[in-house]
């Protein structure tokens, strides 16, 4: 028994498409086992909510008159990448405000940085570009300064080379003072542990070996929608999985694409981490067609099963020196505490589940009104145990 | 017994006075200095948790501003703006007084005012910049 998408699709569009939630979709087979599970659901919406620092922003800002090849750009101050076409400008979530003191007085606070310029620019706020140029014979403007919002560029797509982790680490502390990491503040002497996954209801997570999210997968983006443009920087599938193949450490990851016109600022929200610098949070929402069993036993993974790894953040992580302290699994993250060479830790999470789990239910929504469909991906995304496994 | 988180604000001339000190010798109360600043202005700030009686914390407060010094409750100093809250939990890592806490039923993170001892940290550690100081 299988579904391909275009039947799942057929479902959607008379409004008889079931859709659960990738949190529902575990109560239903733990009650009516997997493959009832697929014989009834269509689709298992995921969803996910945190700091995602490779993120960033193509824009078109349209012509001045005259003309200017613009080579430095800032809006709101923030400098933008300037080193593609006339006026088409690139804003990385992580690019610092001019004249921010940045870590001089540490640890530093990162107030305003490319990711609240996204966020602002999606809330509708006006942003003032500045752009300087040299000059050429069919570009003559040397100094440009406007007042822009979303409605009056060009075009503005948000544009993520990796998002979405598949999977991510537990910051801890060894060291005897505070540190001030991407990680959030850890306290001396294995004072608190810091996640970021969505564990159960993140989306790659829920299709460990990648067999359904592929390039062209329509995706909730940031409020709108997005598609997956590519695998992600820094994906790699070779690391080491759990019984039911989802990965147990920070693996698979995805290059993601959508209009921000569309896009809402509750799921696109800039972030200062103290002492390290300007993020952006982003929500990611990514339904799983069900096609067969097999892809239901995948998605009713529990926060239980899924593994990660401890790793220490004053030495280990800076370091590189590859070293994990020890494996917990989300359930126990998500009760507050773990314990880490014979000490109850508290921990506390960078991601917010509580919105993961309102992105799920909207993407649910979407598709159970009919208002989403789902695509056939291009071509599916690498993934070593995947194919080791169809050879 | 009542128990009362206040601020105390100093105005410049009476900053080198011993005045909180005669809280417990004149009027039977107990304190607790939760934080104790002077600006470079220097007016002074002092956040008490007051013990004792009623009747001596009205005569007591009556007396401190009686010299000049301003009280106001705490509860209102630390503020959680909704609005911008994702409910992370980034500032759960860093508060003391659990005053910060995971719902563990709706994953989302609370914020009892009650419990707040107005010490700050939340402030930057929250990535939004949802929590905020209105003295």
């Amino acid at each position: 028994m299988g579904k391909t998408i275009a039947e799942i699709n057929e479902r959607i569009k008379q409004g008889e498409a079931v859709v659960v939630t990738a949190e529902e979709v575990i109560d239903l087979v733990k009650k009516e086992g997997a493959s009832e599970t697929a014989r009834k659901v269509d689709v298992i919406t995921t969803g996910t909510f945190g700091p995602m620092c490779s993120s960033g922003a193509f824009i078109n800002v349209g012509h001045s008159q005259p003309r200017m090849k613009i080579s430095h750009a800032w809006l709101n101050d923030v400098p933008v990448f300037c080193g593609i076409a006339a006026v088409d400008i690139y804003i990385g979530a992580t690019e610092m405000a001019e004249h921010d003191p940045l870590n001089e007085v540490f640890p530093g606070e990162f107030r305003y940085g490319g990711g609240h310029v996204i966020e602002d620019l999606v809330a509708g706020k006006t942003l003032h570009l500045r752009a300087e140029s040299y000059g050429t014979d069919c570009y003559p403007n040397r100094h440009w300064e406007k007042d822009l919002t979303l409605s009056e560029v060009k075009e503005a797509w948000l544009f993520n080379p990796r998002n979405a982790y598949q999977n991510y680490n537990v910051g801890v502390n060894l060291s005897d003072r505070v540190i001030y990491t991407y990680m959030g503040v850890l306290r001396p002497d294995l004072g608190n542990a810091n996640y970021s996954s969505a564990g159960q209801l993140s989306p790659l997570l829920n299709d460990p070996l990648l067999q359904t999210i592929g390039i062209g997968t329509r995706i909730f983006l940031g409020g709108g929608i997005g598609y997956v443009a590519w695998y992600g920087t820094q994906h790699n599938t070779d690391v080491p999985r759990g019984e039911g193949g989802a990965p147990t450490r920070p693996a698979g990851t995805l290059s993601v694409v959508g209009d921000l016109r569309g896009m809402d600022p509750r799921y696109l929200t800039g972030y200062s981490m103290l002492g390290y610098g300007a993020s952006l949070a982003v929500g990611i929402g990514i339904p799983i067609p069900v096609l067969d069993e097999e892809v239901v036993k995948a998605a009713a993974v529990r926060d239980e099963d899924l593994v990660a790894p401890v790793v220490d953040y004053s030495v280990d992580y800076p370091q590189g020196t590859g070293k994990v302290l020890g494996e917990v699994t989300y359930a126990e993250l998500k009760s507050g505490s773990i314990r880490i060479e014979g000490k109850d830790v508290p921990t506390a999470s960078l991601s917010s589940y509580s919105r993961a789990r309102e992105i799920a239910a909207t993407l649910k929504d979407w598709i159970s009104q009919g208002r989403f469909l789902l695509t056939q991906p291009v071509e599916l995304l690498p993934c070593d145990a995947r194919e080791e496994g169809v050879e | 017994m009542i128990r009362h988180k206040i601020v105390l604000h100093f105005p410049h001339e009476q900053v080198d006075k011993p005045i909180v000190s005669k809280l417990v010798r004149d009027f039977n109360l107990d304190f607790n200095i939760l934080k104790a600043s002077i600006t470079p202005r220097e007016e002074g700030l002092l956040v008490l948790e007051i013990i004792g009686k009623e009747k001596d914390y009205e005569r007591g407060m009556a007396y401190i501003e009686s010299c000049g010094v301003t009280i106001q409750p705490l509860s209102q100093d630390i503020q959680r703006n909704d609005m911008k809250c994702t409910h992370c939990g980034a500032c759960i890592a860093v508060c003391p007084t659990d005053a910060l806490f995971v719902d563990r039923e709706s994953m989302e993170i609370g914020f009892d005012d009650e419990e707040c001892v107005a010490c700050e940290l939340c402030i930057k550690v929250c990535p939004p910049r949802a929590m905020e100081i209105h003295y």
